[in-house]
């Protein structure tokens, strides 16, 4: 029903089921209690650019001349074949990783899952450093190999280095949103491709692949736009990006307004990418009639693979999560014996969980009116609003920290330097985290479903609570699971909106480790990825004992 | 299994807003609680002496250098401080972004920049002579908008194997030398270089530093984004020579110990390379807590202030009789160029003319 239909493009581009016609169309309305929420959120997303265009509009003749330059379009050049590189890598890297641990019988493949994903929770600002010290031309790893020999390692600076920092902190963006869908993988696809006569191989590529488009395209959409906004570890390896330039601006220029020049170029770029990933995606329909996979997935034995299994995830581990835990830990134990003394972070940690658990819940509840009008009421203003959403998540966290700080100041002074702003910060930057999972567990509910439901006298609530959240709910979990990890790391809007003296584990990080207090930042950085294993360990196990897993234990 | 999702995102909300109404409750409770304790108010009463009342101070210098002298601050004189920590470039943008709605009362700065930034907004109120007659005038801004607190010089960091201080060029000049191609690091993103090219094009004219600036890209230099990553980089010997504030290293062979392979080296031959910056503070125009704000930069510039900075952040004392680290070279032994900090203000002329060179994006 999803794949084997081949969909048709229309003059404009668009492409169109053949069997989706005049059904869900445009035509029905959108019920104010979705429109109302949705609207308020789109309007709360489009707070960053306007505040951009309100200080890009006093900038002086300087701006245009720094953004008219050639280097400006050689920038752009770099950072967009970064993005390529690192999207691509984290998805080649994400993919084998999620059906490894989802579809195999892979020994530990839980404690796997959790392990593969934390990555996602190391600050670059410090993993930069974490990966120079380790791999760079003189050290650890080079210290480690100086009996046989070894003077230098190759420089791991420019390309290289931002490549595989970037691809390696932010692969799990992908990594959770496959997994969610391969958790919701019907195998009766795949066993029907099989009985009509396609090959193992063949009927992973034509049916089970297409399945997974979602997934993989709106994790690599935030990897790509998470790349476009970092500035961590492409300072620490040294590859400038357009970023880079407004950094520079807010750190010794201190001009804001050319800043906020720079920053639309930014929005340009973030919505081309966008833009690109809505045309890559078309309009195919993912959903089929029926409440869920009916059985659990045919587990693949992997034979004597299962040890070549395991070698490719210990080496991506001891990479993406060993490298910058082991560091961590040798600043911990060398200043220790040093007598550096450690402070106590136990309010900051709780601060953390507090503040990024809360982001992860309203990111979500924020979510759902947008992915309700996308999913079943598509209109141009639905897809406007799901768009402009992706922005925050573009830009870097001070900028979308300073228009906040523009507009509390000024028209919500109550709020200021109060949490609740600073959770409104974390939403307005991590929604689409949130978003692209609720929307791509809301695409594989049939309406059908709901309109049955419906037919058989249920309200639209009722429908809601019976029919839709159950399906959705593994997706929306994963979904905040996802905004939790990044919200647990975010620094600038922390550290510009946050109350007076509120800290959490990540400026305790920062405010150590920018001073070389290597101790004092090793401590709080572990305790970080520690907590984060939590809600990562919990999802995984919810994941196996999901209604539809365990539906299937009486076939 | 249907409500067990119900049951744990329910129980998980209750969890995380009790927790975040505990977290953003305190504040309001510590001063609640405090309030009791004092005699029952009467209209008459000014407690001018009893309450020292509050203080906002934003920080760019992080927690883990100031948090210590801050803290002691708020115990000897009773006052509630609260602080927000950022770097710089955060402080200084929100500042300009709060504008007369600012909450902040002192504004703390890593270095003249920063602070330059906020005087040219006019948002500093002129200091009393009180509070500038504590720091040299070298140290200061021309109308006593802010002071400095505390002393950071420009120094070479070197790799300890393959120099030793005899190897290294009289002057900063003398890194254009082909013989060093390939062997520096600078970080020209970085405030204090670029306050350090600032005063080298009053010493010696933008030609010269054209010149220097030149001949040093022509020796292909790594470029960093900051000093703490170049101080490890010419310790690990991955560049013999870099560009850095002379604190770093300290702050290195505290964590690492002796055998840490870089030392610094202020150059003999003085000049820009050997310039002394500041960090300093202002007091903020629309400050409600004016007293206040003066007793702590009369504190930061007192000998236990001073004192503080010496002995635990490694910089250097800016009034007589405090004594620098004696890790630290004194600044007595710098040959400090003749450039105070009011001459460092033409910041953007710097930035064009890195720009121009193809040293800044």
């Amino acid at each position: 029903m999803i794949a084997p239909a081949q969909p048709t493009t229309d003059p404009a581009g668009n492409q169109e089921h053949p069997l989706r016609q005049g059904r869900h169309g445009s035509s029905k309305r959108v019920p104010l209690a979705i429109l109302i929420p949705a609207a308020c959120v789109g309007i709360a997303m489009l707070l960053p650019p306007a505040y951009l265009l309100i200080r890009g509009a006093e900038a002086s003749n300087e701006a245009w001349d720094l953004l008219f330059r050639v280097q400006t379009l050689h920038l752009i050049g770099r950072t967009g074949l970064l993005i390529l590189l690192v999207t691509a890598g984290s998805a080649l890297l994400a993919v084998p990783i999620a059906w490894l641990t989802t579809q195999t019988n892979l020994p530990l493949r839980r404690t796997w899952a959790v392990l593969t994903a934390l990555p996602l929770v190391v600050p670059t600002f410090v993993g930069g450093f974490l990966y120079v010290s380790a791999l760079g031309p003189r050290g650890i790893l080079q210290q480690a190999l100086e009996p046989l020999g070894v003077d230098r390692l190759p420089e791991i600076y420019g390309l290289p280095g931002a490549f595989l920092v970037l691809t390696l902190l932010s692969y799990p963006y992908v990594l959770l949103t496959v997994r969610s869908a391969f958790q919701s993988l019907d195998p009766a696809f795949e066993e029907s491709a099989r009985t009509l006569g396609h090959g193992r191989m063949s009927a992973a590529l034509r049916v089970t692949l297409p399945q997974l488009r979602p997934a993989i395209t709106s994790g690599g959409l935030l990897v790509a736009l998470y790349t476009l906004s970092d500035f961590g570890a492409v300072s620490l390896m040294r590859f400038p990006t357009f970023t880079w330039v407004i950094f520079q601006q807010y750190q010794t220029a201190f001009d804001r307004s050319i800043a906020a020049v720079l920053s639309l170029v930014l929005v340009c770029m973030a919505l081309a990418i966008v833009l690109l990933d809505a045309y890559t995606r078309g309009r195919l329909r993912y959903y089929r009639v029926d409440a869920g996979p009916s059985r659990a997935p045919n587990v693949v034995s992997l034979g004597r693979w299962k040890w070549a299994a395991a070698i490719f995830l210990a080496a991506v581990v001891a990479l993406a999560l060993g490298i910058p835990a082991g560091v961590l830990l040798y600043w911990l134990v060398r200043g220790v014996l040093a007598g550096e003394p450690l402070l106590a972070f136990w309010s900051a940690a709780a601060n953390s969980l507090a503040v990024s658990g809360a982001a992860a819940l309203v990111s979500m509840a924020c979510s759902a009116p947008i992915a309700a009008m996308v999913v079943r009421y598509p209109s141009k203003l639905a897809r406007a609003i799901e768009r402009l959403s992706f922005i925050g998540f573009a830009l870097p966290g001070i900028v979308v920290a300073l228009a906040l700080v523009f507009f509390a100041v000024n028209y919500a002074r109550p709020i200021y330097q109060t949490v609740w702003l600073l959770i409104f910060a974390y939403v307005v930057l991590f929604l689409p985290a949130a978003l692209g999972a609720t929307r791509s567990s809301l695409l594989k509910v049939s309406p059908d479903l709901e309109d049955a439901a419906r037919g058989l006298g249920r309200t639209h609530t009722q429908t809601m609570r019976a029919v839709t959240l159950p399906l959705i709910a593994p997706g929306m979990l994963m979904g905040m699971s996802l905004v939790f990890l990044i919200a647990m790391k975010e620094l600038p809007a922390t550290l510009i909106l946050g109350p007076l003296e509120f800290k959490t584990l990540a400026t305790s990080i920062w405010s150590a480790s920018s001073e070389a207090f290597f101790a004092q930042a090793a401590a709080p950085a572990l305790v970080l990825i520690m907590l984060s294993s939590i809600p990562m360990a919990f999802l995984v196990t919810q994941e196996f004992t999901s209604p539809a897993a365990s539906k299937s234990q009486s076939p | 299994m249907k409500n067990s999702y119900g049951m744990t995102m329910g129980i998980a909300a209750a969890l995380i807003f009790a927790a975040l109404l505990a977290c953003s409750g305190r504040p309001d409770n510590t001063r609640t609680q405090a309030a009791p304790t004092q005699p029952p108010p009467t209209p008459q009463t000014i407690y001018v002496g009893n309450d020292p009342g509050s203080l906002v101070v934003y920080s760019g210098r992080s927690e883990s250098l100031v948090g210590p002298i801050i803290e002691q601050f708020a115990d000897a004189t009773g006052i509630d401080v609260s602080t927000k920590y950022g770097s710089t470039g955060e402080i200084a943008a929100t500042l300009l972004e709060e504008g007369g709605n600012s909450p902040a009362d002192v504004f703390f700065a890593q270095d003249p920049g920063g602070l330059g930034a906020v005087a040219q907004a006019g948002m500093f109120d002129p200091l009393p002579s009180e509070i500038t007659n504590l720091a040299p005038t070298w140290a200061q801004s021309p109308n006593a908008l802010w002071v400095g607190i505390s002393g950071r010089a420009r120094v070479l960091v070197y790799n300890t194997d393959n120099l030793s201080e005899s190897d290294l060029p009289d002057s900063i000049f003398d890194l254009t030398d082909p013989k060093w191609k390939g062997r520096i690091g600078w970080a020209p993103t970085n405030g204090s270089f670029q306050a350090m090219v600032t005063a080298m094009r009053e010493l010696w004219g933008d030609d010269r530093t054209t010149d220097w600036l030149r001949g040093m890209q022509a020796n292909e230099p790594s470029v960093y984004p900051k000093n703490t990553p170049q101080v490890a980089a010419a310790a690990a010997g991955e560049i013999d020579i870099g560009l850095v504030n002379h604190y770093y290293l300290h702050r290195f062979l505290h964590e690492e110990g002796d055998d840490f392979s870089a030392r610094n080296y202020h150059p003999r031959a003085g000049g820009p390379g050997s310039i002394v910056l500041v960090a300093g503070a202002g007091i903020l125009e629309t400050s409600q807590n004016r007293e206040n704000a003066e007793r702590f930069l009369a504190f930061m510039l007192s000998t236990v202030g001073q004192q503080y900075f010496a002995g635990q952040t490694y910089e250097y004392p800016l009034v007589e009789g405090v004594r620098t680290n004696r890790l630290v070279t004194p600044i007595d032994d710098i040959i400090k160029p003749a450039v105070d900090m009011a001459d460092l203000a033409d910041l953007r002329g710097t930035q064009r003319l890195l720009r121009e060179l193809g040293i800044l994006q």
